[in-house]
């Protein structure tokens, strides 16, 4: 039996945080693909530090649904697990590059298979791309389009950067949108002033943010100038300093997500036979693009 | 009783490698079968007088299917919780569990053998779990084939009409159901006792009772069920403290007593249906009652780690003695509004009921009266 545990951040004030997960995972439950699918929370239940104990399968396979490497997947997640033996050194990555590890769980005698974060697996820069079609609603949105992906960044970790920097650079290499930059909250290049770095009048801006919250949807928006007061919510597109700007919310509630969950259990030697391809044809199919003006926010 | 005969072949299958379940019993040797239940012995059949006698033990029979072919899963939690709803043996109690309040005879009934457990199926065997209901029962009551069902709602909706509640029937619902209470406020500890009622499942098989139960106490099965096998791993508030990094590095250094007030204040009866088996260290008990909730809590929670943070931070100030002027029926008030607060009772107190302290405008009197212009209480820091 294999089991598949998608490890998230959840919240202690809000209720939504758990969402993504709880819609990835479901997805993931209905391929079939794993005998037992389980959400895990650093600040739900169930707890990391007790997850792996509600399963009957020998074999698991840990993803976190985190967008960078650092603080949380490197040291939180693994001391939770009770993985002893975990180094960060297994994973061999240079900051973006984490594929898995196998460890045993030692409270329950378990192999875990530590997958590297969703948000660094090379299936995120279709995501992301995809995100930009369902904030459009076009399906061949690029010519004449900016991109922007952005991240939360921080000076603490380094990593946090990279992962932004990485599918911006995968994307540009498409020569599909017109301009493509990342940008970030706490460190320069800043979304704030998202205008003065493209040239193309219409940008997407894609968050790469595993959860809507605080971030995705009063910062930034106001940030950007979207909007006054997030709680007013905001048009898709807005226009600021004539750009139209396209800005929905969170990349990690796409329905995508679940692939690329699945990608890196697979990496990891999970057997997820045709899973993908049900994943994918499911993503595709509700990924009927529907401007959302707010996403939510204020509403 | 319906003994089918699919039932029938399954157990002869088996019959030869012998059985030993639930008072049956049936062992091979030299191609003559034994048959025993606590009914009686047969000995020396052939095949055709092994079929005849265990059709005519048809209880047995069923029994014995659903539990190593239905169920199956032999050694695990899912198993033992689904015997504990019926309250059949529990194969895997430890002895040095027998004292734990999850044992056979645990709220004054003992386990119940085939034939009693069968009469009580038809009516159904009804358990609690926290604020769970839980009822096991055949699914076809008047000719039982040995195929049990599930039904789940709130204790306090045990008496309701089905009619009135809102069914379900996809255990993944359970999340939502658990999410806020009857206020609608957000629940984050999902072991509190404010789950909202008004729903039912209704006809679970047993994985989908499990995985249910799972979404409404995530990890109470594994837990309950490694109490129950007297090897509950307990992580002490010190081990748990000294683990964490981060933002939560300096909850260690709250002290002692600081955290026996923090479990009176958040890990009681009253707050949390999980029972506190964790202490100050190994050794070193809190002097507060750990409550007498049905699952075990092994560690301190996230919960309680967060707001650990917050005394950890509180408590590195020093104390003061302040002077400030309050007439005997003012101070008593203080102790009235602190109350109401912590009893989380302010939404209860009447608009006009003027005689309790905690009452609105009682306290907007006292803040007209005691507060100064910058909106605090008027005291005085006495010097030493």
């Amino acid at each position: 039996m294999q089991a598949l545990v998608i490890a998230a951040h959840g919240s202690h004030l809000n209720p939504d945080a758990s969402d993504p997960t709880y819609a990835h995972a479901d997805t993931i439950r209905e391929t079939g693909a794993f005998d037992e699918v389980r959400e895990a929370f650093w600040k739900e239940e169930p707890h990391f530090r007790e997850v792996i104990r509600t399963l009957e399968s020998d074999e698991v396979f840990v993803v976190p649904l985190f967008i960078s490497e650092g603080y949380f997947t490197e040291q939180v997640i693994p001391r939770e697990l009770r993985l002893d033996d975990w180094d960060p050194e297994k994973w061999e990555s240079d900051g973006t590059s984490a594929s898995q590890a196998t460890l045993e769980a030692e409270d329950v005698g378990k192999t875990i298979h530590y997958c590297g974060p969703v948000g660094t697996h090379d299936a995120m820069t279709d995501v992301i791309v995809q995100r930009a079609e369902t904030a459009t609603g076009d399906s061949d949105v690029g010519e004449g389009v900016g991109l922007s992906v952005v991240g939360h960044g921080t000076d603490r970790n380094e990593n946090s950067a990279k992962a932004i920097e990485y599918h911006s650079d995968r994307i540009a290499e498409r020569d599909r949108f017109d301009e493509v930059k990342a940008l970030f909250m706490d460190e320069e290049p800043e979304v704030d002033d998202v205008t003065d770095y493209f040239e193309s009048d219409d940008i997407v801006v894609v968050p790469l943010f595993i959860a809507d919250g605080y971030h995705t949807q009063e910062d930034i928006p106001e940030d950007m100038g979207l909007t006054e007061d997030y709680r007013l919510g905001w048009d898709v597109p807005s226009e600021v300093d004539g750009h139209r700007i396209w800005y929905t919310g969170a990349v990690g509630t796409e329905d995508l997500m679940a692939d690329v969950v699945l990608e890196r259990a697979a990496d990891a030697g999970a057997d997820i036979g045709d899973a993908r391809e049900a994943v994918r044809e499911l993503a595709a199919s509700v990924a009927k693009p529907e401007p959302n003006a707010g996403a939510g926010a204020g509403d | 009783m319906t003994v089918a005969t699919d039932d029938l072949e399954a157990l002869l299958d088996q019959a030869s490698s012998g059985i030993a379940f639930d008072g049956l019993h049936v062992a091979e040797t030299d191609g003559e079968y034994a048959l025993e239940t606590p009914d009686g012995e047969r000995a020396g059949l052939d095949e055709d007088a092994l079929r005849d006698a265990l059709a005519a033990n048809g209880e047995y029979v069923t029994n014995w299917r659903y539990w190593q072919e239905t169920v199956g899963g032999a050694g695990t939690a899912r198993r033992a919780f689904l015997r504990w709803c019926e309250r059949a043996p529990l194969a895997d109690a430890a002895d040095e569990a027998t004292s734990t309040p999850w044992t056979e005879g645990d709220d004054g009934a003992a386990a119940l053998a085939v034939p009693e457990r069968y009469d009580a199926l038809r009516d159904g065997i009804d358990r609690e779990w926290g604020q769970l209901a839980i009822t096991a029962r055949f699914v076809d009551a008047d000719d039982p084939d040995g195929e049990r069902v599930y039904d789940l709602w709130h204790v306090d909706d045990a008496d309701a009409d089905l009619a009135d509640l809102e069914v379900h029937d996809d255990p993944r619902d359970a999340r939502e159901l658990a999410t806020y209470d009857a206020d609608g406020r957000y629940r984050p500890l999902k072991t509190a006792p404010t789950l909202p009622g008004g729903w039912a499942f209704t006809g679970l098989s047993g994985d989908d009772l499990v995985e249910t139960v799972e979404f409404f106490y995530p990890a109470t099965v594994a837990n309950w069920h490694r109490e129950l096998r007297g090897n509950l791993d307990v992580d002490h508030w010190l081990e748990t403290a000294e683990r964490q990094t981060g933002i939560y590095d300096v909850i260690d250094e709250l002290p002692r007593e600081a955290v026996a007030w923090m479990a009176e204040a958040c890990c009681v009866d009253s707050q949390c249906l999980r029972r506190r088996e964790w202490e100050y260290e190994d050794g070193d008990d809190l002097d507060v009652d750990g409550g007498d909730g049905p699952f075990p809590c092994r560690e301190p929670c996230s919960l309680v780690v967060a707001a650990a943070r917050k005394w950890t931070t509180l408590e590195s100030e020093e104390e003061r003695t302040y002077e400030l002027e309050l007439t005997t029926s003012e101070i008593n008030q203080l102790t009235e509004l602190i109350d109401a607060v912590a009893d989380g009772r302010t939404d209860e107190i009447r608009e006009a009921d003027v005689y309790d302290g905690a009452n609105r405008y009682r306290a907007r009197y006292l803040r007209a009266k005691r507060f100064d212009d910058e909106g605090e209480l008027e005291a005085t820091e006495v010097d030493d």
